[in-house]
């Protein structure tokens, strides 16, 4: 074992060094992943910074922002803190978002092997599945799912994955066919091993690259779907989240307009920095692809 | 052997039977989702009519062949579908048919405006920013670009309504024309028009930002090309060179892509359309889970799907037809 340990770790870290030089290379990215630590560490800290429930009232109803220090972002129509139900909502954003993302990879991931690693009438029937979800307009599906399953916050997760996984599926489906053919699949083959491990421990780590690079679009699109239920007020209502904050403060658009504003700006932020951080992934995953 | 059709014909009629198993999985998939819906027709006809016996509701429940087997059940269902009978809306009291017939124009006219100024918009800005890569301008377009795509449409729709409503009294804040104002003529283009400038707007800016960065990428490869440079050797201006050469082979990854999103689009207008109170079938989705009116429901799934599998089937004849490598027969 220990022999083992000292041939492997002075490979690790060069690779981490390349990567990380190969991201910083590009400056978006790069802010892309401030703003993305900057949401993280306000979903870590949204404990500290309001031990008590975001839901509650806090303050004297529609408090302005910056006029009163115990509620610095101001207070909605309900008297709930704004600054609070910002930071306990980029913990549910980002909650749902990973969930989410993992689930609609999972299935993805599974689909697009099994139907590009056989061929055939498997491929045939699989893709004509994924065609039928990807006809079904996917906001719609959801809403389907959640009317099905109700507002708990697991469904909503599981909803999103069911709607987001067919363009993951299409991309593992495109790089099996093109790999399944390569020599070191055929030596696998020749080697008895069986198609369980030669799709998940011989195809599929050459398949992750480009797949890592799409899962911060499903992740945003996730984010913004869970915002967007929340927002027509179908999410979880036990919980604080961005898009129940805008479609709360659509009541108050007239007169307290912060109220939308300050949740709208943490998602725009959010999405865009998810943006940028798939850039800098896929100018450090697949360094070839396009230069210019 | 030579066929007496044209071979963009026989290209269209195997399109056209590619997606006959994708509709009937829909069909499938709507019934499955129907099953799982908790309470079935009966349970809302008798909710409807305030309760009613044990003996009764057995009766019903044969009456609509509730008590056959499922795939009984399910080949029934999927010949009603097939001739556009969804079922019957407790909540509108009206054949579901009916109800989403009155809604469609709605949303074809807002699918129609969002996506032909997100689709001529999104490629003009891109192709220009191709054409000056990495200059100002460039980033300008691709920062406008991000943004755009961040940005959930109904925080845009809020943050529009607020400006061109409320602060500045420009435009409606919702409905698909003035109540009261039995416009005619031109004076009721115009006034619809008026009405669908944000929810346009709202929709169309997201896909904007799709088209643009697709196109900009699509350029920047085509303009590398060999046949641009010997066009451009030949004596084409850029101009010439833009639209002659590089745009039609530039804007085939995109015509494809405003297939493939077309299913999204008619999605966000659930959203559009909700916050803009404009009477279409997105509108009548969100009402319809409120309502848990689910025979309404699914009649705007499977309607949907059609409209996207007809798009879809548009946009491929496009394409063939921009590309004349794709062997049609």
């Amino acid at each position: 074992m220990t022999s083992l340990d000292t041939d492997l770790s002075p490979a690790e870290p060069p690779r981490l060094v390349v990567f990380w030089r190969r991201y910083r290379r590009n400056r978006a990215a790069l802010l892309g992943l401030a703003i993305f630590v900057l949401v993280v560490l306000m979903a870590l800290t949204a404990g500290i910074v309001d031990p008590d429930d975001p839901l509650r009232r806090a303050g004297v109803p529609l408090t302005p922002p910056f006029t009163d220090w115990s509620t610095p972002l101001g207070t909605d129509q309900l008297g709930r803190d704004v600054l609070s139900g910002v930071f306990y909502g980029a913990r549910i954003s980002l909650l749902i978002g990973v969930v989410a993302t993992l689930v609609a990879i999972a299935i993805g991931v599974v689909i697009g092997a099994l139907a590009g690693y056989f061929g055939g009438w498997v491929d045939d029937v699989l893709m004509r599945v994924t065609e039928a979800f990807q006809t079904i307009p996917n906001f719609v599906l959801l809403l389907t799912l959640v009317a099905i399953l109700g507002s708990k916050i697991e469904w909503i997760t599981l909803a999103i994955g069911i709607v987001s996984w067919t363009a993951p599926a299409r991309m593992v489906r495109a790089e099996f066919m093109s790999l399944r053919g390569r020599e070191f699949v055929d030596a696998a083959r020749n080697l008895g091993v069986s198609n369980t491990a030669i799709i998940f421990k011989e195809i599929l780590p050459n398949a992750l690259p480009p797949i890592v690079v799409y899962a911060s679009v499903i992740m945003a699109l996730s984010i913004l779907l869970e915002s967007a239920l929340a927002f027509l007020a179908l999410g979880d209502p036990n919980y604080a989240s961005w898009g129940n904050m805008i479609g709360q403060g659509r009541a108050v658009l007239r007169s307290a307009p912060y109220c939308a504003v300050i949740p709208g700006i943490a998602i725009v932020l959010t999405v865009l920095s998810f943006s940028l951080l798939g850039e800098g992934l896929n100018d450090a995953l697949n360094p070839r692809q396009k230069k210019q | 052997m030579r066929f007496p059709f044209p071979p963009i014909l026989i290209y269209a009629l195997r399109r056209l039977l590619q997606a006959v198993p994708v509709v009937i999985l829909i069909m499938i998939g709507t019934f499955l989702l129907l099953k799982l819906a908790p309470g079935d027709t009966v349970d809302a006809l008798v909710g409807d009519m305030g309760g009613a016996d044990a003996d009764f509701i057995a009766r019903l429940r044969a009456e609509y062949g509730l008590d056959q087997p499922v795939w009984v059940q399910l080949w029934r269902y999927m010949t009603k579908l097939a001739t556009f009978d969804f079922g019957w809306s407790f909540v509108y009291e009206q054949p579901v048919s009916t109800v989403l017939m009155d809604r469609l124009g709605t949303t074809l006219l807002l699918m129609a405006t969002s996506l032909s100024i997100a689709f001529t918009v999104g490629t003009a800005l891109g192709a220009i920013a191709a054409r000056r890569a990495y200059s100002a301008t460039d980033n300008l377009i691709s920062v406008l670009g991000l943004v755009f795509y961040a940005t959930p449409s109904f925080f845009l729709s809020l943050m529009m309504m607020l400006l061109f409503s409320v602060k500045l009294g420009w435009l409606p804040v919702g409905g698909i024309k003035t109540i009261a104002g039995f416009y005619t003529g031109w004076d009721h283009v115009i006034d619809v028009a008026k009405h669908l400038i944000m929810p346009t707007a709202a929709l169309s800016l997201i896909y904007l930002s799709f088209y643009l960065r697709l196109m900009r990428a699509s350029v920047l490869e085509v303009a590398d090309l060999d046949y641009v440079r010997t066009a451009r050797a030949k004596g084409a201006g850029e101009m010439r060179l833009m639209i002659h050469h590089i745009m039609r082979n530039a804007l085939l990854p995109v015509v494809t892509l405003l297939g493939l999103q077309f299913s999204t689009v008619l999605g966000g207008s659930v959203v559009v359309e909700t916050i803009f109170t404009l009477p279409g079938l997105g509108q009548l989705a969100y009402q319809a889970v409120v309502q848990r009116d689910m025979n309404t429901l699914m009649g705007i799934i499977f309607l949907c799907a059609l409209i996207v599998v007809v798009v879809n089937f548009l946009t491929d004849l496009l394409y063939a037809r921009l590309d004349s490598r794709i062997e049609l027969a």
